[in-house]
Formats: C-alpha cells, sequence, structure tokens
C-alpha cells in the first residue's frame, strides 16, 4: 500500500532530516513510529500525505507515485482516501464541532448523518453545537481525531494524537483508532512518544538518523 | 450542493468572528464608489441643464450669428434676412440685468432678460412665448411688460400684475409682470419682452446680441455657415448649436476634471483600504485555508471561495455606494446648486438622474477594485505549501513575495518620468498618475522601510536596559515588518493625501492672497451694474466720483469680454492705466516682460496673463491681433501677469489706447484710494450724502 523509496529531504541551509529512507507498508497494517524528538517523524508523514515534496526518492502509494500526479489529483486523493492528525491538531475556529468534524464528508459530497455519532465515540456527545474556543485542549484533540475518521479513509495518519490526553481517555480513543483502521481495512500509521500508545499499533517502528527499523517483532493478534 | 453549504458556512463563520473589520471593509468600498458616483451625477446633471436650458433659449434655429463684443449694430438684420438660403431670421437681444434687491449676493444677483420678436419667435422659440391674461394678448407688445419663468417669479417672489424694479445703467425702471413663461425649464430663471421694448428702455436701442437662423430645406448647414461667416467679416461669428455646447463643455472642463479626479483619489483610498483588508484577511487565515488544503479543497475551490467573499463584499459595498453617492448628489445639488458653489451655471437647477448604465458602470469599478484585492493575496494562500503554510508565523514570508523591492522602484522612477510629460488636451494626466503611483511605491516601500528602522533601533537600543515588553514590539516590528507596513501603508496614504490637499489649499490661498494685493491694490472698488459690455460710468459720472472728497487716487477702468475662438470661452480684456515709466507698479508681472523704456513708440502694448500664453500660445515680444474695437487691432505682447482668476486668459491694455480705438468713454471700474486716516465706512458715507445718489445704487466692494 505504501512505499517509500530512497526519500532525502533537507530544510534550508542544508539541514538534513531525511536521509535515504526506504520502508514499505502493506495495506491493513498499522504501525506506530517513535523516534527522537526533531528527528524528523512529522516531516515523514508531511511527505507521505503529499503536503511537502521530498528532495529526491519516491512515496509510492497503491503502486502510484505521489510525485507524478496534479496537484488536483493529490487533492482528490487526500480528500477521499487519507485521514490526517496534526501534532497541533488544527481546527477552523469559526465552525462549530458539527461543521469542523463534517468537512470531509461534505468535501467529498457524501452524506453527514455518521457526524453525530463520531462526536459521541469521542466523548463529545452534545457539544456539536460548540466552537472550538469553548473547548479544552484535549477536546480539541478528540475533534481532530474524529474529523480524521469520519470518512472512513483508507490511510490514517496521526501525528501524536494523544499527546493531550489523559492515560484513560487515550487508551480509549487510540482503541477506538484501531477498531476504526481495522473495520475499514485501512492502513495506519501512528506516529507517539508513548510506549503504551504504541501498543495499540501492530508493529512499533524506530525512526533513526540512518532509517527506520522495527523495534520488535510483530504483535501477534 | 454540499460544497454550497460548505461555501456558506465558511462566510458567515468568518464574517460573524470578524464583524468589525468586515463592516470597515464594507464601508470603504461604499465610500469609494458613493464619491465617485455622486461627483459624477452632479457634474452631468448640471452640464445637462445648462446645455438643455441654453437650447431652449435658442430654439430650433440651425444657427447662431454672434458679434465678437457683447452687441451689435441691428442694421445686420434685414441683411441676414434677406440672404439667400435663410428661411426665417429671429433678432435677439439678451441682457443679464441687475436686481436692485438681490445685490447683496455678489455672484448671483442678475436677471437674464431676452428681448424677442414675438412673430418670429412663435416659429423659432415658441418655449419663449409669454402666458397673459385672458384676452389680453397684446399685453407682449405693450411698452411695459415683461415675463417671467416660474423660477424667476419665485425668485423676486412676484406674481402676475406685480412690478418688478430693474437697474439700467444707473437708474432704477419699473416694468410690470405681465404673465409666465410656462414651457420654461424647472428652475430656469429668464424673463421675456418685446425686443423693441427691450431696446428702449434698457437704453440698447439699434443693439441685437444674436440672430438665430432658420435655414431653408436642402441647405447644408456646413458649407452656408462657412459662406456667412466668410461674407460677414472677423466681427462676427457664426455658431451652431453644437459649437454652444461644446463651449459650455470647456468652460467647466477643467473644474469637472478635478472633481473627477477627486472621485478618483476616493475610489484610489477606497481601494487601498479594501484591499489591505483583505490582504490581512487571506493572510490571517493562511493556516485556516492551508488546512482546507489538506482535508481536501483543490486550489481552484479555494480560489473560488476567496474570491467569492471578495465579490460579496463588492456587491454589497458598491449597491451602498450607490444608493450613498444619489443620496449625496440630490443633497450637494439641493444645498450648493449644480456647480458645488463655483458659480459655472448660475440660475439653473438641475434635477439628479439616475442613469442606469453609468450606475452600472461605477459599480463595477467598485466590484472589479474590490475583487482584485481579494485576488491578489487569494492566488498567494493558493500556491503557498499547505505543510509550509500550516507553520504559525508563515504569514510573513507569504507577505513578502507581495510587494518586491524591484515593484516599488519601478513605481516611483516611472512616476518622476511622468512627472516631466506635457498634459494631454490641457491636462495634467499624467501629473495624476505620477502621484498616484509616488503613492503606490511608496506604500510598497513601507515593508523595508519598516524592517530597517525597526531592526536599526533594535541595535541601537541594545546597549541601554529595555523593559521587555518594549524588546518584544521591537523585535516583532523588526522581523514581521509586512503586517506594520500595510498598516503604515494604510496611514501613508491617507495621511499624504490629506497633507497634499492641505499644502495645494493653502499654497492656493497665499498666492491668491499675494496677487490679490497686486491687482487689486486699493481700498474701495466700485463697479457699475453693467448690462453686458455696456454701459456704466460716462464723463459726468467719472468726473463725478473723482470729485469725491477722502480720496487720495481714483482710477477708472473698462472690462469687456472678448472671443478669440469659438471653441473656447471669452477672455476678459482690461483697458487701465498702466504706468509708463514701469508697468510693474501697476500689474503683477513675471520676468517675463519687455521693460516699459524699451518699448518702441508706435505700438500699443498689452500684458497678457499666464493661462493666455497656455492656451493662445502668446510670447513676450509678439504682435497680435485683437477685436477690440469690432475690427482687428495689432498689438505688442509686452509681459505676461499672474491671474488666479480667469482661467479663461485675461488680457490688460492701457485705457487711453482702447478709448482712442473704440471712442468709447465709459468706464465700467472704479478703484479708490482712500485718504490716510479715513475709514471706507467713513468715506461712504461722505458719499452717500455728497454724491453718490447721482451714480446710483452700486455694489461697493
Ligand atoms: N520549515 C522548516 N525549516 C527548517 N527546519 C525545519 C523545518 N521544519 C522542521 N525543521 C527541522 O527538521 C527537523 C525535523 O522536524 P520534525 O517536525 O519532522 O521533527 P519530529 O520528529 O516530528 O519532532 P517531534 O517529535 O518533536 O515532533 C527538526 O530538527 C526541525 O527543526
Ligand atoms: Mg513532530
Amino acid at each position: 500500500m505504501l512505499e517509500l523509496c530512497n526519500v532525502n529531504k533537507a530544510y534550508a541551509e542544508g539541514r538534513r532530516v531525511l536521509t535515504n529512507l526506504s520502508y514499505t507498508l502493506k495495506a491493513g497494517e498499522y504501525a506506530a513510529i517513535m523516534g527522537d524528538s526533531g528527528v524528523g517523524k512529522s516531516t515523514l508523514l508531511n511527505l507521505i500525505a503529499g503536503l511537502d515534496t521530498p528532495d529526491s526518492g519516491e512515496i509510492r502509494i497503491n503502486g502510484v507515485a505521489i510525485s507524478s500526479l496534479d496537484d488536483n489529483a493529490a487533492t482528490q486523493l487526500r480528500r477521499e482516501q487519507f485521514g490526517f492528525i496534526f501534532q497541533a491538531f488544527h481546527v477552523l475556529p469559526h465552525l462549530t464541532l458539527n461543521q469542523n468534524i463534517a468537512l470531509p464528508l461534505l468535501l467529498n459530497g457524501t452524506p453527514t448523518d455518521r457526524v453525530e455519532q463520531m462526536l459521541a465515540d469521542v466523548g463529545l456527545r452534545d457539544r456539536g453545537h460548540h466552537f472550538p474556543r469553548q473547548l479544552s485542549g484535549g477536546e480539541l484533540q478528540r475533534v481532530a481525531i474524529a474529523r480524521a475518521l469520519i470518512h472512513r479513509p483508507k490511510l490514517v495518519l496521526a501525528d501524536e494524537p494523544t499527546g493531550n490526553l489523559d492515560p484513560d481517555t487515550a487508551h480509549e480513543i487510540l482503541q477506538l483508532m484501531r477498531a476504526e483502521i481495522k473495520t475499514n481495512g485501512a492502513t495506519g500509521i501512528l506516529v507517539t512518544h508513548s510506549h503504551a500508545a504504541a501498543a495499540t499499533a501492530d508493529f512499533v517502528l524506530n525512526l533513526t538518523k540512518d532509517g527506520l527499523y522495527p523495534v520488535k517483532s510483530e504483535r501477534s493478534e | 450542493m454540499n460544497s454550497v453549504s460548505l461555501s456558506r458556512w465558511l462566510l458567515f463563520g468568518e464574517w460573524r468572528a470578524h464583524f468589525v473589520q468586515m463592516s470597515v471593509a464594507l464601508i470603504a468600498i461604499a465610500i469609494g464608489v458613493a464619491m465617485a458616483f455622486s461627483i459624477h451625477l452632479i457634474n452631468t446633471a448640471a452640464f445637462n441643464e445648462f446645455s438643455a436650458a441654453s437650447k431652449s433659449l435658442s430654439g430650433q434655429s440651425d444657427l447662431q450669428v454672434y458679434g465678437r463684443k457683447a452687441f451689435f449694430d441691428e442694421s445686420l438684420y434685414p441683411l441676414l434676412a434677406n440672404t439667400e438660403g435663410v428661411a426665417l431670421a429671429n433678432p435677439v437681444l439678451e441682457l443679464d440685468v441687475v436686481v436692485p434687491g438681490k445685490l447683496q449676493n455678489r455672484n448671483d444677483h442678475k436677471l437674464k432678460i431676452i428681448g424677442i420678436d414675438m412673430f418670429r419667435a412663435v416659429q423659432i422659440s415658441p418655449d419663449l412665448l409669454g402666458l397673459t391674461e385672458e384676452g389680453k394678448t397684446l399685453d407682449r407688445l405693450a411698452d411695459d411688460a415683461i415675463f417671467l419663468s416660474p423660477a424667476a417669479m419665485e425668485w423676486l417672489q412676484v406674481k402676475q400684475g406685480d412690478s418688478l424694479s430693474l437697474h439700467v445703467r444707473l437708474q432704477t425702471i419699473t416694468l410690470r409682470v405681465a404673465g409666465g413663461l410656462v414651457r420654461a425649464r424647472a428652475g430656469q430663471r429668464i424673463a421675456v419682452m418685446d425686443i423693441g421694448v427691450a431696446q428702449w428702455r434698457f437704453q440698447q436701442l439699434g443693439l441685437l446680441s444674436r440672430v438665430e437662423l432658420k435655414l431653408q430645406d436642402g441647405v447644408n448647414h456646413a458649407a452656408f455657415k462657412v459662406k456667412l461667416a466668410e461674407q460677414l467679416g472677423e466681427s462676427y461669428r457664426v455658431v451652431e448649436a453644437i459649437d454652444q455646447e461644446k463651449r459650455i463643455a470647456n468652460m467647466s472642463r477643467a473644474y469637472r476634471v478635478n472633481l473627477n479626479m477627486l472621485a478618483l483619489v476616493a475610489l484610489f483610498t477606497g481601494t487601498f483600504l479594501v484591499f489591505s483588508t483583505q490582504v490581512l484577511s487571506v493572510i490571517r487565515r493562511r493556516q485556516q485555508f492551508a488546512l482546507l488544503r489538506v482535508l481536501g479543497f483543490t486550489r481552484q475551490q479555494l480560489l473560488r471561495q476567496i474570491i467569492t467573499e471578495g465579490m460579496i463584499l463588492g456587491v454589497i459595498g458598491s449597491l451602498l455606494g450607490l444608493g450613498l453617492g444619489y443620496a449625496i448628489a440630490v443633497m450637494a445639488i439641493q444645498l450648493l446648486g449644480g456647480d458645488l458653489g463655483a458659480n459655472f451655471f448660475p440660475g439653473v437647477k438641475p434635477g439628479v438622474y439616475f442613469d442606469l448604465l453609468t450606475a452600472l458602470t461605477f459599480f463595477l469599478v467598485g466590484l472589479v477594485v474590490t475583487m482584485l484585492g481579494s485576488v491578489a493575496p487569494a492566488l498567494e494562500a493558493v500556491r503557498a505549501k499547505p505543510a509550509m503554510a500550516l507553520r504559525s508565523g508563515s504569514e510573513d514570508v507569504a507577505m513578502a513575495k507581495f510587494l518586491p523591492p524591484w515593484f516599488a522602484v519601478i513605481c516611483v522612477s516611472v512616476a518622476l518620468l511622468f512627472t516631466q510629460l506635457p498634459p494631454i488636451f490641457g491636462l495634467p494626466v499624467f501629473g495624476y498618475l505620477a502621484i498616484a503611483l509616488l503613492l503606490i511605491g511608496g506604500i510598497a516601500l513601507m515593508p523595508r522601510f519598516a524592517a530597517w528602522t525597526f531592526s536599526r533601533l533594535l541595535t541601537q537600543l541594545q546597549h541601554y536596559r529595555l523593559g521587555a515588553v518594549l524588546t518584544l514590539v521591537l523585535a516583532r516590528l523588526a522581523n514581521a515588518p509586512n503586517q506594520a507596513a500595510i498598516a503604515l501603508g494604510g496611514i501613508l496614504a491617507s495621511f499624504s493625501l490629506m497633507v497634499a490637499m492641505a499644502i495645494m489649499v493653502t499654497s492656493f490661498r497665499i498666492s491668491i492672497d499675494g496677487w490679490l494685493e497686486q491687482v487689486l491694490p486699493a481700498d474701495l472698488y466700485v463697479r457699475a451694474a453693467a448690462i453686458g459690455d455696456q454701459g456704466g460710468f460716462q464723463s459726468d459720472a467719472q468726473r463725478a466720483i473723482a470729485g469725491l472728497p477722502g480720496f487720495d487716487r481714483v482710477d477708472f477702468f473698462r472690462t469687456q469680454q472678448l472671443i478669440l475662438d469659438v471653441n473656447r470661452p471669452e477672455i476678459t480684456l482690461f483697458a487701465r492705466p498702466v504706468d509708463r515709466t514701469d508697468a510693474r507698479n501697476t500689474l503683477p508681472l513675471t520676468d517675463d516682460m519687455i521693460a516699459s523704456g524699451s518699448l518702441p513708440e508706435n505700438v500699443m502694448p498689452i500684458w497678457v496673463s499666464e493661462a493666455m500664453v497656455d492656451l493662445y500660445g502668446y510670447r513676450v515680444g509678439d504682435k497680435v491681433n485683437l477685436p477690440v474695437s469690432g475690427t482687428s487691432n495689432e498689438f505688442l505682447v509686452a509681459g505676461v501677469w499672474r491671474d488666479y482668476g480667469r482661467q479663461f486668459g485675461a488680457v490688460q491694455m492701457q485705457l487711453a489706447d482702447y478709448q482712442r480705438l473704440t471712442g468709447d468713454l465709459s468706464v465700467n471700474t472704479v478703484a479708490l484710494w482712500l485718504q490716510t486716516g479715513m475709514t471706507a465706512d467713513a468715506a461712504i458715507a461722505n458719499c452717500g450724502t455728497a454724491v453718490w445718489r447721482r451714480v446710483g445704487d452700486l455694489p461697493v466692494e
């Protein structure tokens, strides 16, 4: 499903972040990525989502190189297939929670009846008409997660989705994520610093300067 | 369907959250459009009304014959009537007569009186026929009858049957209001009399102002006009109705262009306000737009979203502007008249006419300008890589792309170039463009200026212990200069406009004051209640004034209107005693002059205003011809003087030369210098008992 081939990325001033990174994730796999702060985890997710471009190397999704897509095709791919959760959970401040969560459905032109249920699932039942400014950091993070999952994406990219949650809530939300990914037959990547969180994934990868390596053998399911 | 509701959510969300900013933007657009639209409405209303009014006076004639001076001998009339090709000739005597009761109003105390031959006017200008009391049709020919338009009746507060006093030269005559002119235009102030009666009562025996001609069918108007002009020679002008309109248009052109420029300035300031509000609002939402891109908004969708927003603002703002502009125009015309108090179109009361096409034009201008303000930042927002745009602090990177340094440099250099270019059709078009470009360039330079100043300030001040807040503020301004620059730019734009206006107004006023001192050095001026160019103080009145007690010196002069070019408004001719040893003692001459000592003996010198140099190409040393005595006389241009009063040109000549050429010894203005210790009021009071009564009830300035 997801292939990384010799991906290189450096920022301005020659700051090398990812060097010759290669890895292949099969469809239906749910991987956790851990690694030191600043090693390039968020950068890697941005590259996979097509929000930024690698300096060299290729990223293929279902065999199609993202770089070969024009902007509209890449946008369409993101809209239909991707669920993205940012480290700095971005939401639109002037839309209600219901509206924020319904965004991917609206963009895809699909019915929005799932919004209420999703909101309830992340523990925000009856708050659909509130605005983001009325919510706590952890609640906002849950809104971002609900939005990323609402349209049943085929690829879920989650960047530290539970950083602001207490362990119990975090666990519930991570279980929800896992269940969604598995029922939809989707592929998932979970970036986290928490071993407990990483444990909800199928397996854990470690991102270092040298590359992406499995930490332990695949979890038996 | 869904994307429509999404777009609506985004719009309403934004507007709810930033209501004040949106209102400011709306008001900016509305004001810009309103100013431009109202000024345009006022201009056209005044102009249309004025030309319609002058058309109704000249009726359905094909050609009109005028003298070079205001009046000419009526012997021309039978000549014209018998010319081959003429179907009908209609003699007209037109006078502006002073109304005694209205003298306190310096610019508006005259009534236009038209003397017509009723039997001919029936066929050529039926609008001018008076409506008499029943059974008294012969009143139209009565020797004391005058017919007034409704506006004139209202102005004079008289009705049918009342008597009306008017000034003629230095006497007062009384006429009877015999009826109305029902077909006069609304607001048009005119009076009609029988031409013979008018000649007699207003002491213009044997004189006409114009003869209107109706040509026989099949006569080629243009050819006939040329031939007739040739036949009549230099002393007469043959004019078509169209020429007349052109002249009126030219007369008020500079004034109208300036008003239109003002409208453009308003629109420009409005544009800038709209532009900066839009730019700021788009840049502020860069993260949100990036998020939308991540979630699946295509570039086109995002662009459409931002532009739709600008369009809605533009539509509402422009519509508000049209309404506001219309209201302003109606109010301004009610309060000030069609020329906003400039008195180009006296005695005309125009109505504002709402023209759909014009309204649509101004609406589109407002809309397009607003949309431009959103398109530029929208394009940038759409091109940004979402990953970058999502990071906070990326706004400044965005703005830097907007105003690259070369843009400012180009603006300023082109502006400097434009200041050197000559006017187009007598209008400083490039001058106006240069001002706009300088402003834009200055605004574009603001970010760099802000960054440089603030970082200099920061390094300079680092040696001192600055408070945390001050350091923070300076650091922010130095590193994120673009947002500061937009605000600074707004201030710069409005401030420089204000300064420019203030400088213009004060410098103009200072020069006018200085000029008035030179041109009007006397303490008191007495002007004769003139009828056109004729009349004034005859020699006995002059002797009486010269003998008045309380004055050191008394000068007499003669002013008169001359037409040099059919397509231009009249110039003013001053005949006055000019100091023969040095003309500079009398006139505010520029350095461009021939010293009085070196003037040849046998020529008549004239001194021309700067407008004459620009409009007619007169140069010092030129020999020129002016139709002062009806025929053409040769003069030597001896100097150029500064004149802020008469934009269509003015010429000064020796009074002695004038009197020798025309044989007309009367004058129409007297300048009086008070003896030391004498006040103007006391002098006037003295005169009042002595000779003033002989001189008549004259306006004293
Ligand atoms: N726009 C940028 N310009 C320059 N350097 C950048 C930029 N974005 C990220 N970096 C650098 O690239 C490196 C990788 O950043 P990234 O955000 O991918 O780290 P991360 O692994 O997600 O860290 P964390 O665990 O703290 O979130 C960091 O050292 C960061 O400073
Ligand atoms: Mg990160």
